[in-house]
């Protein structure tokens, strides 16, 4: 049996100051994907606007930097603050939050979006699908 | 190839409910859910957004001059008078990360009322999840139980089920609900019954779980054999409470609502079943709502594990706990599926494919959606079909 996969395909998406510093982009390519480009310490990231928990669309949610709690020498709370070295975006559904960078939830193993290649030549951002 | 930027880039508290929820129709697609029959016996409006429109119905001209005053006198208590809303519910949109449980602020045009814009709500959920029918309910109401005046949540019960039943029903057929019990007061509860059993789109009555009455008090039989002489459900729908003995150790918006929810209907199961209310009432249908399930195989366990050991404090029955437990019916909201073969057993443990019905909870944070239950890889085509509506149009007498 022979099985085909469709050839992947450089897409042209967006000028590059369309997804600025800690910004984003979603974009429906051909009425069947769509994708989200992050861009964050001056790199671009493209997961799909789907959720690893029910198919929510994890692309469209918030964007927040990770909550971390810290602790003292002796283990003892001193309560949250926001790790400014991250950046998340969380699923409007039901608030699964991922690592723009690596798509993954910070505490759930095997939760991933799925990512896509992304390059930025000359001002514009190609996404390959 | 063409390219659309998606609108909108962020979803946020005005967002359309049809844009929320667009990612479903992925699941509508994938499993074809749009041939089965679908009954969503868990979802919610939002009754703050039409409180004094509720108001209104107050029967008692003091209790309705008092609201006024509330609502005239007090700045924030315009859509909260005589309300016991718990102030830890805020909480439930997890800081804004979930933004449909905080509003469903979203443009409605050309409605007149809060009914029409509820109805509004609710068609573009339906239509958004392939949800045939949907058994709607009011949100921080369910809190009633709570309320530290039990004459004043009689009559706010009564004024919200008059409303609802005026102003919504009539609306839109495809809604249907299971009206609030005044429990505290067992006499208003068999007025309830008598006032809106016969009511069109009224499928049963609810218990509103979160409260410190014995479901088992001999007060409360003649409202069970009038529900069983009828052939209307019994729900027991749950809720969080952050300031009981329990959750007051609590520092967590999440261990309170994981525990607290569940374990008001834990506490109300163990009293109707080792009462043998069951044995008492044998064609009473009771449903157990929005505790999710994996509550479940622990009570079956615990309860035999004691009762083989203390039948004498269980008379009435004539069988294990856990035999009655599986003769019982569930919505499926929140399904924890996060270990296959844990969810696996508790399904069969609950006899799922005939007890089991689908359960959305939409708006709440923690909704599921259809395609939750057409994707469990251990349930039969069958069972599944049973879980998403046929077991529900058993239940509730749906017809056709």
């Amino acid at each position: 049996m022979t099985t085909t996969t469709p050839a992947a395909r450089d897409v042209d998406v967006a000028a590059s100051q369309d997804v600025p510093e800690r910004g984003r982009l979603v974009v429906e390519i051909d009425g069947t994907t769509t994708v989200g480009i992050f861009r964050f310490a001056g790199r671009l990231y493209a997961w799909e606007n789907v959720c690893a928990h029910q198919g929510g669309p994890a692309c469209q949610g918030r964007i927040v930097s990770r909550v971390r709690e810290r602790l003292d020498d002796g283990q003892r709370s001193l309560g949250m603050r926001f790790d400014e070295d991250t950046m998340h975006v969380v699923c409007p559904w039901h608030g699964y939050e991922y690592d723009v960078t690596t798509g993954r939830h910070p505490g759930v193993p095997g939760a991933s979006l799925r990512s896509f290649p992304v390059a930025e030549v000359e001002g514009r951002i190609r996404v390959t699908i | 190839m063409t390219v659309r930027r998606l609108e909108p880039q962020e979803i946020t508290t005005t967002t359309d409910t049809r844009d929320i929820l667009a990612n479903a129709r992925r699941d509508t697609e994938r499993y074809g859910l749009d041939d089965y029959f679908i009954v969503d016996v868990d979802s919610h409006h939002v009754e703050l957004d039409s409180w004094p429109e509720i108001l209104g119905y107050l029967d008692s001209p003091v209790m309705k001059d008092t609201a006024a005053q509330m609502m005239r006198n007090w700045p924030q208590a315009s859509h909260l008078a005589l309300h016991n809303h718990p102030p830890g519910l805020t909480m439930q949109d997890v800081s804004g990360r979930i933004p449909h449980q905080a509003s469903l602020g979203e443009p409605t045009p050309d409605v007149g009322s809060g009914a029409e814009r509820d109805v509004t709500l609710v068609r573009r959920a339906m239509e958004a999840m392939s949800i045939d029918v949907q058994v709607v309910f009011p949100q921080p109401m369910l809190e009633t139980g709570l309320h530290p005046q039990p004459e004043v949540a009689t009559a706010l019960l009564a004024a919200y089920n008059r409303w609802f039943t005026a102003e919504v029903l009539p609306r839109e057929p495809r809604i249907r609900t299971m009206l609030g019990l005044p429990f505290e007061n067992p006499d208003a509860c068999l007025a309830t019954i008598e006032e809106f059993a016969d009511t069109p789109g009224v499928i049963g009555f609810l218990v509103t779980s979160q409260r410190h009455a014995g479901v088992h008090r001999n007060a409360y039989m003649p409202v069970y054999r009038e529900l069983e002489r009828r052939g209307l459900p019994i729900g027991f729908h749950a809720g969080p409470n952050q300031a009981d003995t329990m959750t007051s150790t609590m520092n967590r918006f999440l261990s309170a609502h994981a525990m607290s929810f569940v374990t008001c209907n834990m506490t109300h199961m163990t009293n109707w079943v080792v009462n043998g209310i069951p044995e008492r009432f044998p064609g009473l249908r009771t449903i157990w709502i929005e505790s999710g399930l994996a509550w479940l195989p622990f009570m079956m366990q615990r309860l035999d594990h004691e009762y083989s050991m203390r039948q004498s404090d269980a008379p009435l029955l004539t069988r294990p706990p856990s035999h009655y437990i599986r003769e019982m019916y569930y919505t499926s909201q929140p399904m924890e599926w996060t270990d296959d073969k844990l969810l696996a057993a508790t399904l069969e443990a609950i006899d799922a494919e005939n007890t089991l019905m689908y359960s959305s909870d939409w708006p709440h944070w923690d909704f599921d959606v259809p395609g939750r239950i057409a994707a469990l890889p251990f349930v039969s085509e069958h069972g599944k079909r049973n879980i998403l509506g046929e077991t529900a149009r058993k239940v509730f007498s749906l017809g056709g």
